[in-house]
């Protein structure tokens, strides 16, 4: 589903990314760790087509389509979803009013009649009870006062209700008490399915004891230096991030040397 | 992000057509003769020649105000032609049928379908054109009421034992430069009376179009609510592009006696100039309520998209007792368009109540000021006023400003003053993009949010109008 080569960023002409590959076929969920600074917001934000990501070398291929030359409105309508590590708010406009035009701009473009108020709100009352919300919060507006652990629940939220092809969670479980982030868990291990491909940036191995991926890498420095399976982030969580570090130091070295 | 939200903003002014029709011109210029000559083909009773006249010469005597944020190049008040009417035969059109088809097409492109709005709808309109109002439809149903919706000029005609007590006796003709101009000059308007204890039982517009080349535009509107009465008034406004400035000046005068309630609601969509800042309206209005006596409410709402130069300032005299004045605002400015706008309220009456809420957008290089004065004289015992000023800006080559006044003189009096000012952010905008929507709707959806407690002091059908014409006037806001 989704094909990174060799992608190359920079953001005010400083390089982020170095170099990242990646391959997720859908029904995988792969987790994407790594420490502080290492390009894992930066890399969810290129997926998106965040602006002032420059990218400067490699290519994604998203369902055999260049991504990179989609408009950010378009990568969402074809089915990318990126859940916000920090949901902005939007003062009146309410949550259900921007839920709503979201579904129905995709829907417009897949060429699916517009849901109206009524059919609209029929299909979001069951997902509100998985996400174990208040339906008050749909009139209210958008993240506008809601407590982090409220903001991060309405991304899986609109990710239930948007089901989205491929979706990229940017740190949801950061900030989240363990009773939220294991209603959030519950929320992604729902969206799990054949058709769908699963990211998680993540910054701590805590949320993958919920949601087990089948593929962990580690990003450092701006590319991947190493993936393996659930194993790979229980080994992290031990040992930190360093080990990995000095690891890829070596094999650069090794390799330079031959 | 920022080259689409460009294209988007400078999307063309949608009213912007002219209407080919011969048109009566008095000729350009301003003197005694021309005032008599309008005052003549309007068929005048004397006390109204009179009363121009006094403004005129007055008008000699004063200067105009510079106080404002806004700058425009000197105004050649002889330039202009005072006086322009869609010819027609035989006097004034007496109904729908003998108004020219060509001006109903012209409301028609407008949206403003008179002869459906008269029948489905529901919404008394009154048209006017240039100088002159050339239509008015639900009349009879409302004389039924004993509610009188016409013309200023008819009213002149028909009833000046209401006109001529009431004119002038809110907004003098004194009052300032501007609206001495229009009392001089004034050609038509809407007058509307609503007897004790009426409840006006559909909403009033006036709908205003500017079409003639050189012409100023002068038109003057008298409201009054007898004791109990209530009415819902909208006004809608729309002129061609041209490239060079058009001035309208025009003075609203409210009128609230007894326990009675005006609600005043205003979309205007004035031609802003290009985006160059070439051409658009002058837009130099007076409008002031008068709370007369104990109990009585004015609502003013206005919706400012258009115009090259917004100068307005709806404001609220509360002079009755207990009475409550409301201003409720949405001032836009986008490329090089200014606006200085705010309101007035003076409490001079027990217990009287003022609400003021403003919101102001500014976009390209829009210049957006908010000018608002609230007194509190000593006789307004227990007078309490809230006001709050926000404004939104997009993109950083545009400017807001706030000016409140406070004069309160006394100490029971309670005023509160909140103001913000915010920047549409780029994270907002891809937050949304990143859900599925375009830009556009983005940019939109953010603003009307931030606009929202005023669009839902709007009638509905005029509310759903202004989020629209937010969405147009945006157009590629983000530089």
């Amino acid at each position: 589903m989704l094909e990174i080569k060799n992608l190359h960023v920079s953001v005010d002409g400083k390089p982020i990314l170095r170099g990242v590959d990646l391959r997720v076929a859908a029904g995988e969920v792969h987790a994407i760790m790594g420490p502080n600074g290492s390009g894992k917001s930066t890399l969810a934000h290129v997926l998106a087509g965040r602006e002032p990501f420059r990218v400067t070398a490699g290519e994604v291929t998203y369902e055999g389509r260049n991504l990179l030359d989609m408009a950010p409105e378009e990568r969402a309508r074809e089915g990318v979803f990126l859940a916000f590590q920090y949901p902005v708010e939007i003062p009146g406009v309410s949550n259900i009013y921007l839920l709503k035009a979201a579904l129905n701009a995709i829907r417009k473009h897949r060429g699916e009649p517009e849901l109206d108020a009524i059919e609209f709100l029929a299909r979001i009352k069951d997902k509100l009870k998985k996400m174990d919300m208040d339906q008050v919060l749909l009139n209210r507006a958008v993240n506008e006062g809601f407590s982090g652990g409220e903001k991060k629940r309405n991304e899986i939220l609109q990710m239930a209700v948007l089901e989205p092809k491929l979706a990229v969670l940017d740190e949801t479980d950061s900030g989240l008490d363990i009773d939220a982030l294991k209603v959030v868990a519950d929320g992604v291990n729902a969206m799990r399915g054949p058709e769908r491909a699963i990211i998680l940036v993540t910054h701590y191995q805590r949320l993958l004891n919920y949601v087990v991926p089948d593929l962990v890498h580690v990003l450092t420095h701006g590319r991947i230096a190493k993936s393996g399976g659930p194993e790979l982030a229980q080994d992290l969580e031990r040992r930190g991030y360093a080990w990995v570090d000095a690891e890829t130091v070596a094999s650069a070295s090794a390799a330079e040397s031959a | 992000m920022s080259t689409l939200l460009e294209a988007l903003m400078n999307r063309p002014y949608k009213h912007g057509f002219f209407t080919e029709i011969e048109a009566d011109v008095v000729p350009k210029g301003l003197s005694e003769d021309v005032i008599r000559l309008i005052s003549a083909k309007k068929r005048e009773p004397e006390f109204m020649l009179e009363w121009r006249l006094k403004a005129y010469r007055h008008w000699l005597t004063t200067t105009e105000p510079n106080w404002a944020t806004v700058r425009h190049p000197p105004i050649d008040y002889q330039e202009i032609a005072y006086y322009s009417a869609p010819k027609s035969k035989n006097g004034g059109p007496k109904s729908l049928d003998e108004v020219d088809p060509e001006l109903l097409k012209t409301y028609e492109k407008l949206g403003v379908p008179l002869r459906e709005r008269e029948l489905l709808a529901g919404v008394a309109v009154d048209a006017v054109f240039d100088s002159v109002s050339v239509a008015t439809t639900f009349k009879e149903q409302l004389s039924k009421l004993g509610i009188i919706f016409c013309s200023f000029s008819e009213a002149v005609q028909q009833h000046p034992e209401l006109v001529q007590p009431y004119l002038g006796s809110v907004v003098p003709y004194t009052d300032n430069f501007f609206a001495t101009l229009n009392s001089a000059v004034f050609s038509d308007g809407s007058f509307c009376y609503i007897p004790p204890g009426v409840r006006c039982p559909m909403e009033l517009s006036t709908y205003f179009r500017i079409n003639a080349k050189d012409t100023g535009q002068f038109e003057r509107t008298l409201i009054i609510a007898d004791k109990g009465a209530y009415v819902s008034y909208l006004e809608g406004c729309t002129a061609p592009m041209r490239d060079e400035n058009q001035l309208h000046a025009a003075v609203v005068e409210l009128v609230a006696l007894e326990g009675a309630q005006i609600k005043y609601s205003t979309v205007q969509n004035w031609y802003p100039g290009d985006k160059e800042g070439k051409g658009g309206i002058y837009n130099f209005v007076t409008k002031r309520g008068d709370c007369r006596e104990a109990n009585s409410k004015i609502s003013w709402t206005q919706v400012e998209t258009g115009s090259a130069i917004t100068w307005k300032y709806p404001s609220v005299v509360l002079q009755g007792d207990n009475a409550v004045g409301e201003f409720y605002s949405v001032a836009l400015t986008n490329h090089y368009q200014q606006a200085d706008t705010g309101t007035k309220m003076t409490h001079l009456g027990k217990n009287t109540r003022s609400t003021i809420l403003s919101k102001g957008i500014a976009a390209g290089h829009g210049q957006n000021a908010y000018r608002g004065l609230v007194k509190v004289a000593k006789s307004a015992v227990g007078a309490r006023n809230y006001t709050q000023c926000d404004s939104l800006l997009l993109g950083d080559k545009c400017a807001a400003h706030t000016f409140p006044y406070i004069e309160v003189k006394n100490a029971t009096a309670k005023v509160e003053h909140e103001a913000s000012t915010s920047r549409i952010g780029e994270d907002q905008l891809f937050y949304c993009m990143q859900r599925g929507l375009s830009s556009e709707d983005a940019v939109s959806m953010i603003v009307n949010g931030f606009c929202k407690e005023v669009f839902k002091e709007l009638p509905m059908e005029f509310a759903v109008e202004a989020q629209k014409l937010l969405g147009v006037s945006l157009e590629g806001s983000i530089g």
